[in-house]
């Protein structure tokens, strides 16, 4: 049965990991995101579903923690905030390599380095465009809602058991502070061994060998033609992702005359800006990425076709917006606006923006 | 029906919890809603605001730079936010502490001394359900059974024999609010 219930976004991640029959949480706290860990710890769900819930001694050990469970086919995942999530690229690295699912969440707060508390997307470079060493990609979801925090948990895991890659729940601080009304999903019982080799193969280091080649789990291999050809496998997959996984949300945009483009909270506060801008009788338009990567790279050339100019807003020093001027590719101006450290713009400021890019002079 | 509400005063005088009570009671009246807390560093004696939203629509921005209702617990929080209410709007402060008292002619401001009036009661935490009460007189946006279902969802079972503590201070609230002319 659906419930409705009235939480912050992190606590929602920590209420859908449980629900979907997550297997194992581990992760070290850090702000925003500790509510994560502290609704897990709360909840207790080893005692009814068996999933563990550890606090690691480091970000660095979660992620080995995580390679770990997911080297045996099990459901785990992390979640940390910027800083964290710095520490955690080699193991992510190392995932993709050795073709691992798993899920991460990242509460952005500004940067660089310690940086501050406050939201910020700063590092959606780093998550679209790999982060650690080599040629990946994490397969990226951008939740602008907490009910979307709830419900991407579930897809995320469905897209990186698909791929076998590891995928990103790219949040901020504010979707993972803020309180909205959500709907849980049901219970889902965790996978047994079985059900994991039927759906998804027989690839995890289970222990079973008696009756199977034994599977090997790695990311090092030092012939470099093997490797070539392993690469080449993994590119096969980040466009088949491209193909069929691209996901995106799009509100006035059928007669708009001027683009927003915004993903997470940003997204948000455009929607606002949106309505405001129509009732000055400006015609916007809001394409919300919900997949960072894969990017909805074709729907944005089909609306530079209409529209007359782009504005990317992030939380940022310009970071998106560089995959939406490779997607229109000068078929229309595109700009960028945003707030940086830990400022939130508000949606007055994206109008203003709008018209002194645009529309004055 | 959408009511764009800012609640800031000092951490500690229940800044956060009046937000959530008042977003339960929207959720018990079956409508959206949205409560975004400036969060940080900030404990007892520093800053804290919150953003609630209740509307019968889908919420787009949970930010906001404009609001139809302020309610002000500290001079700092009025100076800051005096000045972002909409034309029209209501102001609702409480006077303890402060000095600068506000002068906007557009708005309709509201004063409820709920610092004395907890004081009366004996009981400093009954502050914010006063203020609460106050704020439900001058805009009945959530019905009382409501906001009193919402206090019960907010509150910890371990709290739930205060409710009564807590009811009588929301009525005490209505009954001093009174219009600034």
């Amino acid at each position: 049965m659906k419930e409705l219930k009235l939480m912050k976004g992190n606590e929602a991640i920590a209420h859908a990991a449980i629900r979907c029959g997550v297997d194992g949480y581990f992760g070290y706290p850090i702000t925003p995101q500790s509510e994560i860990m502290e609704t897990l710890m709360e909840e207790q769900p080893w005692l009814d579903t068996g999933m563990v819930v550890l606090q690691a001694e480091s970000e660095t050990a979660s992620i080995n923690m995580v390679y770990g469970g997911a080297g045996c086919g099990k459901k785990v995942m992390t979640s940390s905030s910027s800083p964290g999530v710095s520490l955690m690229q080699e193991g992510l690295s190392y995932m993709a390599g050795a073709e691992l699912p798993c899920v991460v969440v990242n509460v952005v707060r500004g940067g660089p380095g310690l940086g501050t508390i406050q939201p910020a997307q700063s590092d959606y470079f780093q998550s679209v465009k790999g982060g650690g060493h080599g040629d990946y990609k994490l397969i990226t979801l951008a939740p602008a809602s907490v009910q979307e925090m709830a419900d991407f948990v579930d897809l995320a895991f469905e897209l990186s058991f698909k791929y076998r890659n590891p995928a990103m729940i790219l949040s901020d601080g504010v979707i993972g502070q803020m309180m909205e009304k959500v709907e849980l999903q049901p219970f889902k019982p965790r996978m047994t061994e079985e059900e994991i080799v039927a759906k998804y193969g027989d690839w995890a280091t289970t222990g079973r060998t008696s009756n199977r080649k034994r599977n090997v789990i790695t990311s090092v291999s030092l012939d470099s033609e093997y490797m070539e050809e392993h690469n080449h496998k993994l590119q096969a997959k980040y466009k088949a992702c491209e193909e069929d996984e691209v996901r995106y949300e799009e509100i006035m945009c059928e007669d708009a005359d001027y683009i927003l483009v915004a993903y997470g909270s940003s997204a948000r506060i455009c929607q606002k800006a949106v309505e405001i801008a129509r009732e000055q009788g400006i015609k916007a338009g809001l394409l919300r990425p919900i997949t960072l990567f894969p990017f909805p790279t074709k729907q944005l050339q089909k609306l530079a076709q209409s529209a007359k100019a782009m504005l990317s807003v992030e939380m940022s020093a310009g970071q998106m917006v560089e995959d939406v001027k490779l997607s229109v590719n000068g078929a229309i101006p595109v700009e960028h606006y945003g707030r940086i450290g830990g400022i939130i713009p508000s949606p007055g400021e994206v109008v203003d923006a709008l018209k002194s890019n645009f529309i004055q002079g | 029906m959408k009511e764009e509400i800012i609640i800031a005063g000092f951490g500690g005088q229940g800044v956060l919890s009046m937000g959530k009570i008042l977003a339960y009671s929207g959720v018990m009246q079956d409508m959206e809603v949205s409560w975004m807390p400036s969060y940080g560093p900030e404990m007892r004696g520093g800053t804290a605001n919150v953003t609630v939203i209740l509307s019968d629509d889908r919420i787009s921005s949970p930010i906001l730079h404009e609001y139809d209702t302020a309610i002000i617990l500290n001079q700092q929080s009025l100076n800051k936010f005096e000045k972002e209410i909409k034309p029209g709007g209501i102001l609702l402060y409480d006077g303890n502490g402060i000095q600068n008292h506000p002068t906007r002619k557009d708005i309709r401001i509201y004063r409820i001394d709920a610092a004395a009036e907890a004081a009366k009661m004996q009981s400093a935490k009954t502050f914010n359900m006063i203020v609460l009460g106050a704020y439900l007189k001058v805009q009945p946006i959530v019905k009382m059974e409501n906001v009193l279902k919402g206090l019960k969802s907010s509150l910890p079972e371990r709290h739930h024999h205060l409710i009564p503590l807590n009811e009588k201070a929301i009525n005490r609230g209505e009954e001093i609010v009174y219009e600034v002319k």
